[in-house]
């Protein structure tokens, strides 16, 4: 088991590695010449020496290579242009908004598409079976941006009901909050069905029921324990579907978050708050699929002694 | 009891009953088809030829709208139903391009993966199993630094990151394959490796490949409007569904067609491989027909 979790753990470091490796080339010689964006057009040459000697840029390549590396791992990806304060810092000035967005829509999902899923896959073709396919279908099939401006336009323009932009009160939550959960509630509902019904179909469920094992138990402890290890993987595996999501909701909603942050940084060339929303996202998401390795180990014994 | 067992595992006349046509779905693909080949007939007006007396016209029901322009018209004057039907065109090309692009690699490591087996399946597997984890935005955000955003920048994005789907399906093929008789006597005949991955094992997996491609260009076409309406995308003046709901958005309090429509165009486009997506699938893989 300890040799399990320190291999993973050594795996997830080395992607880390990578991506930083990546960043690092893309935007050096992407054209992303830091002292071309921040100085002024009129700025004389000696200003662009001045400039360039300060960011290390006169440097050699694998010498600018190893100054990189060394700050990354403090965390130290430099000054975003536009706010004149760490990257880091401005991150994770944003990112308590969208901690408790991505939360809100994570719990609305999980709390209505897991039991969908599982009473669809035990109550098949009955009437919530039918209303948690059409839901996973609709979650799949409308973009949740679309969704995101329709709301604004019948609920914020023409009812007045709910306010169209910023974070201050529990009503702003219920749009963007919505938006985010409708993707992740489809996936859950899907997989945690097709992970219930195919627990059901299985022997062990056959045998429970012939041994006369009351209904309720063979469906909690027989079924769902066994379903329980994919729902694992895809609670998880949502994480990068609400990133996604977060950027998209915060657009629209005009929600302070990361999401938001990161497409202002985008289109204002402030690089340095890019790189760092990009190895954020990395470090979670690698984070994640190695809670989900433990878990897994954990709670499925065949993978603990392989 | 056996009522209950017989209920799980499901009649054949049950099984027969639950594949029907999927009516709604394949009139969606139908209409989106339709803009597809034939928007040069069908489109009324130039989607790109903008007339600034006509600007922001409501669709022909509402109070100050024509027959002239159906749908109403855009804040250049530009007839907003003849962008819909040419952006078909967009939608179809991108997610086209994003499919074949990452199903040739997903196809090819696949086919590696199963055929080759040991520890190249496993190395290849494990870079799946985290590469499907990576949020394809990231990728988008790297590119689109490089290169700028555009609709290429998005093909080759989406074709970085997509292929694991494919890979792992077509591995657990290959593998299933792999120990089959006719493999075997192909190797017998003298057959080289290549030739049996490509010549014999390719063409038995084929209905796989296209029970994915249908399922997936519903999601690519989500995923590359929202990439395009975020300005990651597709750029001005393209006729791009994404792209319009992204310029109409800033009109939304007093245009709401702008929004509207195109919507309307993406969500039908998607029903429509989506729900025919499954009825093929139900079809063709009988493993499924339960789920």
């Amino acid at each position: 088991m300890q040799g399990y979790i320190i291999k993973r753990i050594a795996i997830a470091l080395l992607i880390i590695y990578v991506v930083l490796t990546v960043v690092f080339f893309v935007f050096r010689m992407g054209g992303a010449d830091p002292v071309a964006i921040m100085l002024p057009p009129d700025a004389t040459p000696r200003d662009q020496k001045v400039l360039t000697e300060k960011f290390g840029l006169d440097k050699s390549l694998p010498a600018q290579y190893w100054i990189f590396v060394k700050n990354a791992v403090h965390g130290d990806f430099g000054l975003s242009f536009k706010y004149s304060e760490p990257a880091l810092t401005v991150l994770l000035e944003r990112l308590p908004a969208t901690i408790k967005l991505g939360l809100t829509a994570f719990c609305l999902a999980f709390c209505v598409g897991i039991p969908i899923g599982i009473i669809s896959a035990v109550r098949r073709d009955s009437w919530i079976d039918r209303v948690g396919r059409v839901m996973a279908l609709a979650g799949m099939s409308l973009p949740s941006f679309w969704v995101g401006m329709m709301l604004i336009l019948f609920f914020g323009v023409s009812l007045r009901l709910l306010p169209i932009s910023g974070s201050d009160t529990p009503l702003h939550y219920i749009m963007p909050a919505f938006c985010m959960s409708l993707y992740p509630i489809a996936l859950f509902t899907r997989l945690s069905r097709s992970a219930m019904l195919d627990a059901l179909k299985s022997e062990y469920v056959v045998m429970a029921r012939i041994k006369g094992v009351p209904e309720v138990y063979v469906i909690l402890l027989h079924a769902l324990r066994n379903a329980s290890i994919t729902l694992v993987t895809v609670v998880f595996g949502v994480f990068g579907a609400l990133i996604l999501g977060s950027v998209v909701v915060e657009t629209i909603f005009a929600w302070p978050g990361i999401g938001r942050l990161v497409m202002e940084s985008y289109f204002g060339r402030d690089y340095p708050v890019v790189q760092i929303f990009v190895m954020f996202v990395t470090f979670i998401v690698v984070v994640m699929n190695l809670l989900v390795d433990i878990v897994y180990a954990y709670i499925d014994p065949r993978i603990r002694y392989q | 009891m056996f009522a209950k067992l017989k209920k799980i595992n499901g009649s054949s006349e049950e099984r027969a009953g639950r594949i029907r046509l999927p009516y709604i779905g394949l009139t969606c693909l139908a209409l989106f088809f339709l803009a597809v080949l034939f928007a040069d007939f069908l489109a009324p007006y130039d989607p790109f030829a903008g007339n600034l007396g006509n600007q922001t016209l409501p669709p022909f029901w509402q109070e100050g709208g024509s027959v002239k322009n159906w749908l109403g018209t855009d804040m250049l004057g530009r007839d907003v139903l003849s962008r819909l039907i040419y952006g078909s065109r967009m939608s179809f090309l991108i997610s086209l391009g994003c499919i074949a692009f990452y199903g040739t690699i997903g196809i090819v490591i696949g086919l590696i993966s199963g055929f080759v087996g040991g520890k190249t399946d496993m190395f290849l597997m494990r870079l799946a199993d985290f590469w499907i984890s990576l949020p394809a935005i990231i990728v988008i955000f790297i590119l689109a630094s490089i290169r700028g955003p555009s609709a290429e920048t998005l093909i080759l994005a989406f074709g970085i990151m997509g292929w694991p789907g494919y890979a792992r399906i077509v591995r657990g093929e290959t593998l299933s394959l792999k120990q089959r008789d006719f493999i075997r006597l192909a190797r017998v005949a003298g057959c080289g490796n290549l030739r049996i991955m490509f010549s014999h094992i390719l063409p038995n997996i084929f209905n796989t490949i296209i029970i994915l491609t249908t399922i997936d260009i519903g999601g690519i076409i989500v995923l590359t409007a929202t990439m395009s309406f975020l300005g990651l995308g597709t750029q001005p003046p393209s006729c791009d569904w994404g792209l319009m709901l992204s310029e109409g958005r800033q009109y939304i309090t007093y245009a709401w067609w702008l929004v509207a429509f195109p919507g309307i165009a993406i969500v039908i486009a998607v029903l429509g491989f989506n729900l025919t997506g499954d009825w093929i699938r139900e079809l063709l893989d009988p493993k499924q027909k339960l789920r």
